[in-house]
């Protein structure tokens, strides 16, 4: 166990491709906590889609041992947080599990919207904040105007930030010491009970599920008996750790520490980010306050383009949501695609991690059904059935009413792009419950129908905003509105994978919107396609694709023949997998690209 | 078992690669130079007809045709005796069709007499437009005037007389098209090849178009107007498409180029030529150097032909269908299950069910819809 004033735990906020896994992987190689051969580029980021999405899906951590200029030897613990407005609640979690938060800015680049919505998260944590300006050996660096920046936007002391180059290795020795001389040390009680949070866990395929936790108060040891407050299981112990970030065993955890234990859990469900762990015989009198249970909230149909993958997508689903208590998924058969899975996601980049991983890590080739949230319907009976895929819709004869879930979205903008924030709300049917005003960024915050910021409502403020916007939201409850399902006929074929249910008022916007950009990624056939979207028998919107263009006249005689048959022979190789749709052929990237939308 | 070629009888392609000037949207192998040998090309000629004379042995020949380049540069004598070397290695149907391709200026048509004399009996003639400006734009020597004589020379000597047009060029409207066309079918014509212009890459089209200085062009839809225009004008004179560009009385069709588009054999001799050999039951495909001076040397070594490629069950299918399907009455069920269309038969139901092909009796036939964009069906066929 380690003093409490020798360990300063802290997080790192970035934006993408600012440097932040090369500063991590600077820290761990200067402290030697990983022996050189053993090193590799981005350390922290397990997995090839956080690699290359240059996001982190799973918090992590590594323990870096390291001997400071005061002579005394400092526990640095590093936590990676996942940095997606779809993992929020994840976020919150990891920043509550550390005191302070290295800033680091590209100083080529200045501030950027991640970095905002991220800082805000440590700021909210109460944390201590050392900005960090990387990249400063490149010519275009720009330190000054990037320190004004961030004291200007942020609302943080900027002039002492630490000047680095974490390519070179440049300023290193001096974000060590920043760490240890600016960051507080944790505070806790090593004799009160033990009360540590379950920051987060995942799935090993040799050990079962890894807990990465944070003591706050008391001492956990190796062979404890522990409970979970909240889903009120006990467990033994069967090993307790650091991570270097590999796993090295240790007997005790005191107060301010972080590591990882084992204890014949099966899988990652039967534990819940944010729970908290004390031991099943002294317990500690009050649970850790914010804990939140992970619902999904956003729904589609995953379907193999090969019916004879079935099975694999079944067993494929199993693994992954052994490592994701977040990811939900039943069995459904739709008339267009065959059999296929109905998935829960926390959000829509949860939803294309997942469909990445299976495609990627799986080798299957999936189609993706429109996203959609769960609505109950009130039916006439007095009975409430939760709607999960719109093609579900109970015969509205039936139906009373239908409410729909409501987010409550606190969105951070400089003021100069207030306007454009305001009419995208707005047009997402929201209504405005607060407008405040921190520093020169304008806060709102507004009610609105999930369903409206499911599919593109981030990338839409991100695009209106420049990036400048940060945004969370929290489900708020069920409000009843004139919603109907909106169904897309596809030459004259209903579509039941595009199906949606919309706002009676939206319904125009929304299918005209659909069927042009049904336009776009539906190949051209050789007849004209007509691209309907109704609200029941009547037709609200319609485009038709033409034909294709004559391709056969220009001159074709005997020395023709060989070129042409080659021709063909390469546009056969070079075809898309399409999935057919009675005489149409559809992409199987339009399922998830139509819901895209522009407006 | 009668070999499969014979469905489509016997040719003889003869490619002539000079011009008097290249024209902007040509992508054929056509040479400009100052002076040519043409005793020396004569030689070539003979002494490649022999080569594949012997290989062949003594079958019938349906067709010759000069194409090019500009055949009509040619004189009268290489052209005799390229007809009579081909005499010397096989029996000529009694309805022989000896075509050239020709120039409509007047310079040319004074040697047409000759090759009527060498044995020519069907002229084609590269007329493309019938005015002026639209002649200048489109890089071509002869006027509108010199066309319409040169044609009405040719219509006295010889008894067959086609013409190419080309349309969908640059300002052209759908109206000024279909008059341009009435005009067309109201000459004593018994064959027209009709070709919207295409902007090939590797042509001075090609490259204007890409720079954005090819103005003018139709559009889309203007372009399949006119190739609606062309259909309903052409059948209404009594000359309706036998395939996808080439229209004819009955009985007129260019008995060589159904050489090609039945997937019968065909020799095919001079630079870049092309051909299809059927030898104790394989097939080939036969090509010969590009460069002019290349394949002279070649041929007068010896060998006029680069390596050969033998064409297998699947190749063989393939080429039966894209040149085959271009034909009006399609191709034959037999001839195509022969070579193992069944293996496609669910593709072959679904486009029939989506009104792309149509078999009627012993025909599989691409339909009016299914036609012209043939290269889509044929992706979906052998998918």
């Amino acid at each position: 166990m380690t003093e409490l004033s020798r360990i300063r735990n802290f997080s790192i906020v970035a934006h993408i491709d600012h440097g932040k896994s090369t500063l991590a992987d600077r820290l761990i190689q200067l402290t030697g906590t990983v022996a050189e051969r053993d090193m590799k580029a981005q350390m922290l980021d397990a997995m090839d889609i956080e690699r290359e999405r240059g996001i982190t899906i799973k918090a992590n951590s590594v323990r870096i041992e390291y001997p400071a200029q005061d002579g005394h030897t400092y526990i640095l613990n590093l936590i990676d947080t996942p940095g997606h407005v779809d993992f929020a609640y994840e976020v919150s979690r990891s920043m509550q599990a550390v005191e302070g938060s290295l800033l680091v800015v590209d100083a080529t680049q200045g501030v950027e919207a991640q970095t905002l919505a991220n800082v805000y998260q440590a700021i909210d944590a109460d944390h201590e904040i050392v900005p960090v300006l990387n990249k400063i050996d490149l010519p275009a660096a720009e330190p000054e105007r990037v320190k004004e920046q961030i004291e200007d936007v942020i609302g943080i002391e900027a002039h002492n930030a630490v000047l680095i180059s974490a390519k070179t290795g440049l300023g290193i020795p001096d974000v060590l010491e920043a760490i240890v001389q600016r960051l507080p040390a944790p505070k806790g009680e090593r004799d009160a009970p033990l009360k540590a949070m379950l920051v987060d866990s995942w799935y090993d395929s040799y050990l079962g599920v890894v807990v990465l936790i944070r003591v706050m108060d008391g001492v956990i040891r190796k062979g404890d008996t522990i409970r979970m407050m909240k889903t009120a299981a006990t467990y033994k112990l069967d090993t307790l750790a650091v991570l270097k970030p590999q796993m090295v065993q240790i007997d005790a955890l005191g107060p301010g520490e972080i590591g990882v234990f084992t204890a014949s859990i099966k899988q990652v469900r039967d534990t819940r980010v944010g729970d908290t762990i004390t031991h099943e015989k002294k317990q500690t009198p009050k649970a850790l306050p914010g804990f939140k249970p992970s619902v999904p909230v956003v729904f589609c149909g995953l379907f193999p383009v090969d019916a004879n993958d079935f099975d694999d997508l079944r067993d494929a689903m199993e693994k992954l949501a052994l490592n994701d208590a977040s990811f939900s998924f039943e069995m459904e058969t739709s008339a267009a695609l065959g059999f296929g899975f109905r998935c829960g996601f926390l959000g829509l980049l949860h939803l294309e991690v997942i469909r990445d991983r299976l495609e990627r890590e799986y080798d299957l080739d999936l189609i993706t059904t429109a996203p959609s949230v769960v609505y109950d319907v009130h039916m006439k009976s007095g009975e409430v059935e939760q709607l999960h895929n719109p093609a579900d819709m109970p015969d509205l004869t039936l139906v009373d009413h239908i409410e729909e879930p409501r987010i409550k979205a606190t969105i951070l903008v400089p003021d100069e792009y207030l306007g454009d924030v305001l009419k995208l709300c707005q047009e997402r049917r929201g209504i405005q419950l607060d407008l405040t005003y921190a520093g020169p960024r304008a806060m709102v915050v507004y009610d609105l129908p999930l369903n409206e910021v499911v599919f593109d409502f981030y990338d839409r403020l991100k695009s209106v905003t420049k990036g400048y916007a940060s945004f969370d939201y929290q489900i708020i409850g069920y409000r009843e509105d004139n919603l109907v399902k909106m169904s897309v006929l596809v030459n004259d074929e209903p579509v039941d994978a595009l199906s949606m249910m919309v706002h009676r008022d939206r319904a125009e916007l929304r299918g005209r919107a659909m069927v042009e950009k049904l336009k776009e990624l539906i190949p051209r056939h050789m007849f004209k396609i007509p691209i309907q979207a109704a609200i029941g028998g009547k037709v609200i919107a319609r485009e038709t694709l033409s034909a294709l263009r004559k391709d056969v006249t220009a001159k074709c005689y005997g020395g023709d023949a060989s070129r042409k048959r080659k021709l063909l022979d390469k546009q056969k190789a070079g075809k898309k997998k399409m999935r057919q749709f009675g005489k149409v052929e559809i992409p199987q990237e339009a399922f998830i690209s139509a819901l895209k939308m522009d407006s | 078992m009668r070999d499969d070629w014979r469905e489509g009888g016997f040719g003889l392609y003869v490619h002539w690669p000079f011009c008097q000037a290249k024209c902007p949207y040509c992508d054929f192998n056509s040479h400009v130079v100052s002076a040519v040998d043409q005793g020396r090309w004569a030689d070539a000629f003979e002494a490649e007809i022999a080569r594949y004379g012997a290989e062949t042995g003594r079958r019938v020949l349906s067709s010759i045709f000069f194409g090019g380049g500009t055949p009509s540069l040619m004189q009268p004598e290489v052209v005799s005796r390229v007809i009579e070397a081909a005499r010397g290695q096989w029996d000529f149907a009694n309805d022989i069709e000896v075509t050239l391709e020709a120039n409509p200026t007047s310079a040319e048509a004074g040697r047409f007499e000759g090759y009527r004399e060498a044995g020519v009996n069907r002229l084609s003639m590269g007329v493309q437009a019938l005015n002026d400006p639209d002649l200048r734009a489109l890089g071509r020597l002869h006027s509108a005037g010199e066309a319409m004589e040169a044609f009405a020379m040719a219509r006295e000597l010889f008894g067959r007389v086609s013409f190419d047009l080309i349309y969908a060029r640059q300002g052209q409207s759908v109206e000024a098209w279909a008059a341009e066309l009435e005009r067309a079918l109201g000459l004593a014509v018994d064959h027209l090849s009709l070709y919207q212009l295409t902007i090939e890459d590797g042509t001075a089209f090609g490259a204007r178009h890409r720079a954005g200085k090819l103005a003018g062009l139709p559009g889309e839809d203007a372009a399949d107007d006119m190739w609606d225009v062309t259909q309903a004008l052409t059948v209404a004179a009594g000359m309706p498409a036998y395939e996808v560009s080439n229209h004819a009385a009955k009985g007129a069709e260019s008995r060589h180029n159904l050489v090609y588009w039945r997937s019968g054999d065909w020799v095919g001799v001079g630079p870049g030529a092309h051909g299809r050999l059927t030898l104790d039951g394989q097939r080939w495909a036969t090509e010969t150097p590009l460069q002019p001076g290349a394949w002279l040397a070649a041929a007068e070594a010896g060998r006029g032909e680069n390596g050969r490629e033998a064409l297998g069950q699947p190749e063989r299918l393939e080429e039966l269908l894209l040149m085959g399907l271009r034909l009006e009455d399609g191709v034959d069920r037999a001839r195509a299950e022969a070579l193992g269309i069944s293996e496609f038969s669910r593709n072959v139901s679904a486009l029939t069910d989506i009104g792309m092909l149509e078999s009627t009796g012993p025909r599989l036939r691409a339909t009016e819809a299914g036609r012209p964009v043939l290269n889509a069906v044929l992706r979906r066929l052998l998918d």
